[in-house]
């Protein structure tokens, strides 16, 4: 947001809105985050990328209609007249557990030894409701638990580690961790070699390339700029 | 229906008879004149000259000369300089450059400590999108690759710092793959590579539209594993030097007790990233909360040289409707899989994979020669037609490759598969920086700087994919060559004294300054 669009945000119609318990009047088309700078809070914790992908401000809701406590975004998310909101501690490292990989021999053992509650899940999906981003938490930590772990890291690709699956777990599950381990162990253990790689790493270190650098780099400028395919 | 719906409608009109049309690439001497005439690195007014320091007399905008000439938020008479913490290398940054040379660093043997102004993440490597070009393919060489990033960054980078950077390419992303790191792959496993603007080849090393996420998580997470000292939510203020030309620590501000926190260093690494957030001549931006330039500002005031600093590049493709969105970027994948440009008249005004200082500069043309679409809030862009996408791909594309962009306009109900959506130039990448040279060493003896916040690898434009490379290359770089000098020196004084010249540049050269640099957060709080 830049000074101008805030200047033509003024004259916008303005809703209500209680952001962390107090009430206020902001113009509408704000984001969450947006409605808290206009209402004078000065942010640290709870800024990030605003751009839904770093997971700095996880955030609990409620709207005019509905008293359920939703889950959102606060920098994805647009406030309307009548809503609740909070943003919410991010739990990010609390539950990490410390993994060496280099000793771990079974990945897919190791899991229930880091973070045991893995076999816990009770299939309640709340984390599946709670997730910002769409993400089928819950399959993704069966998956875990079943070493299925190619298709467990895919439903994972989008996650934010915002944490919000964190509290929601009656089983005390950190699906976000589990999920992060199980990306991470699928590509250390368990994907193919790349063959494309491998050779190009080979050539550079048997100086392949050497020759053509010599040569390039004696060029003058316009002589590069007509550089056909190298 | 209003003119912003008669425009989309006939973007969509136009759709079928447009899918084959080649566009004709710039010549070198139509490029140079469109960026002459309307890229905003060439508009004079932007630009002041910096009057003291180490670049002075040289140019940059207007924005970044504040904060270059800034008053330090401490004085050189600051009371108490007595170390809380006493560490081999100190880390400034916690993206992709920092959390690359601790990893460096402590697999080395030093001591490290990480201080960053957020969390661990935060950063605008989380939010890079398109991928990292690392040359792997059988018919590509490092050498293209290097030819092309010449190209692109108008023939002025650092020939040494470039080298090295296309050279080890392969070897980091072999370094991410054993992290962890999924990058897509193909069938038979070999990694996945697609196009980029500026790029002979396909050499984008991609995972979907989250490969600064999926980087990120993996180095944050490799960085916890190993318990590496971490300090968050605590920014670095003002460097501390031995009076003599040579950095030996840094005071660093606790965000919750505004408490200094003084740290003495052999070696500082600054990985504070880029300039965004400044909203350099009233740019939106694509960057983090926190890309303020905090690196430069203490650099220089410590005597760092920069270059570059005049040259910064704006993304094409930035999000303007809706207005929420703004500033939020389209990543330059999807033109490089097909999605067109098009005007208020639905026409095609430039070949899509044209370097993005040209492709920025064309719909500035656009805009600013009444061929651009006005939003209800009053911005100017033009269409970027997604749904051409799986038009030309097959239904469902867009959501297989981009579910990121997907999930990103369906929060606002647009449907990318559906409608084109609206763009123009948002500010994105600070192409110079901290002058290093090949160590990622400043000018200032023991203080190294890697990533967003150095420059020279990049000339004058910088080529997509290539700053995903640059950060995890000289955050190895830096992280282990501080991790060598900090096991040959020994620790120095701790002073401010360098203020004391550079506040005496100020009045000799009559600098009246009212910013405290660096500012560290931009200010978007309603004063009511």
């Amino acid at each position: 947001m830049t000074a101008a669009s805030a200047e033509e945000k003024k004259t916008a119609p303005t809703i209500t809105v209680e952001i962390m318990g107090k009430t206020h009047q902001v113009p509408e088309g704000l984001t969450m985050l947006q409605a808290m700078w206009h209402a004078g809070h000065e942010l640290t914790r709870g800024a990030g990328c605003l751009g839904g992908i770093c997971g700095a401000c996880p955030s609990k809701y409620t709207t005019k209609e509905e008293t359920k406590i939703k889950t959102a975004l606060a920098c994805q998310t647009q406030v309307e007249d009548g809503m609740s909101f909070s943003l919410v501690a991010s739990y990010y490292p609390n539950r990490k557990v410390v993994a060496d990989f280099t000793e771990i021999k079974d990945p897919k053992q190791e899991i229930f030894r880091l973070y045991p509650e893995t076999a816990l899940c009770r299939n309640c999906d709340a984390c599946t409701q709670a997730c910002p981003k769409g993400i089928d938490v819950r399959s993704g930590v069966w998956k875990a638990a079943f070493g299925d772990f190619k298709e467990g890291a895919a439903l994972f690709l989008s996650c934010v580690m915002c944490s919000l699956c964190v509290p929601v777990c009656i089983a005390d599950i950190a699906p976000n961790q589990v999920g992060l381990y199980m990306r991470r162990a699928q590509g250390i253990f368990f994907d193919q070699e790349c063959g494309h790689l491998s050779a190009r790493l080979e050539e550079i270190d048997r100086g392949k390339f050497d020759s053509e650098w010599k040569r390039l780099l004696s060029l003058p400028d316009e002589a590069i700029l007509a550089e056909p395919r190298v | 229906m209003t003119e912003f719906e008669l425009s989309k409608q006939r973007v969509a009109e136009g759709r079928e008879s447009r899918k084959a049309a080649e566009m004709p690439r710039l010549s070198a001497d139509e490029k140079e004149a469109l960026l002459h005439r309307y890229h905003p690195d060439k508009k004079k007014e932007a630009y002041a000259t910096i009057r003291i320091g180490p670049n002075q007399g040289q140019q940059t905008v207007h924005e970044v000369v504040r904060l270059l000439e800034g008053e330090s938020p401490l004085t050189s008479k600051a009371p108490d300089l007595n170390p809380a913490h006493q560490v081999d290398v100190l880390i400034i940054g916690g993206g992709g450059a920092g959390s690359s040379a601790a990893l460096m660093a402590q697999a080395a043997g030093a001591k490290v400590l990480m201080a960053t102004k957020l969390r661990l993440g935060d950063s605008n490597t989380v939010m890079a999108e398109g991928g990292m070009q690392v040359a792997v393919s059988p018919e590509d060489s490092p050498v293209r690759h290097f030819v092309d990033s010449l190209k692109g960054g108008q023939m002025a980078n650092d020939r040494t710092l470039l080298k090295a950077l296309v050279s080890e390419g392969p070897e980091v992303a072999k370094w991410l793959i054993d992290m962890g790191v999924l990058f897509d792959r193909e069938e038979d496993g070999n990694l996945s590579i697609r196009s980029g603007g500026g790029s002979s080849l396909p050499r984008l090393l991609r995972c979907k539209d989250y490969t600064g996420l999926e980087l990120m998580r993996v180095l944050k997470d490799a960085v916890l594993n190993e318990e590496i000292q971490l300090l968050e939510f605590s920014p670095v203020i003002e460097f501390l030097t031995d009076g003599e030309g040579t950095c030996t620590g840094a005071v660093l501000k606790d965000l919750d007790t505004d408490k200094l926190i003084v740290v003495q260093a052999k070696t500082v690494i600054a990985a504070t990233g880029g300039i965004g957030r400044l909203h350099i001549q009233g740019f939106p931006t694509s960057n983090h909360y926190g890309a303020t330039g905090d690196g430069l500002a203490m650099s220089y005031r410590a005597g760092a040289a920069l270059t570059f600093q005049d040259t910064f590049q704006y993304h094409p493709t930035g999000s303007v409707f809706p207005e929420a969105m703004a500033g939020l970027l389209v990543t330059e994948a999807i033109r490089s899989v097909g999605a067109q440009l098009l005007n208020v008249k639905g026409e095609r005004f430039i070949y899509e994979l044209e370097t993005r200082d040209a492709v920025a500069s064309a719909v500035i043309r656009e805009c600013q020669e009444g061929r651009g679409v006005e939003t209800p809030a009053g911005r100017k862009g033009v269409w970027l037609d997604m749904p051409l996408v799986d038009v030309l791909h097959g239904a469902g594309t867009l959501a297989e490759h981009f579910p990121n962009m997907v999930k990103q306009f369906s929060r606002y109900d647009i449907d990318i598969s559906k409608d084109p959506v609206l763009i123009y130039p948002t500010l994105h990448y600070q192409n110079g920086g901290v002058k290093i040279d090949v160590d990622s060493e400043s000018t200032l003896k023991n203080l190294f700087v890697a990533g967003e916040a150095s420059g020279g690898i990049h000339g004058r434009n910088r080529l997509m994919g290539n700053s995903l490379l640059d950060i995890v290359v000289y955050g190895r770089r830096a992280g282990k060559a501080a991790a060598k000098r900090a096991s040959e020196v020994d620790f120095k004084p701790l002073t401010l004294s360098h203020l004391d010249p550079f506040q005496a540049a100020k009045k000799a050269a009559g600098v009246v300054s009212e910013t405290v640099s660096p500012i560290l957060f931009p200010d978007y709080v309603n004063k009511g």
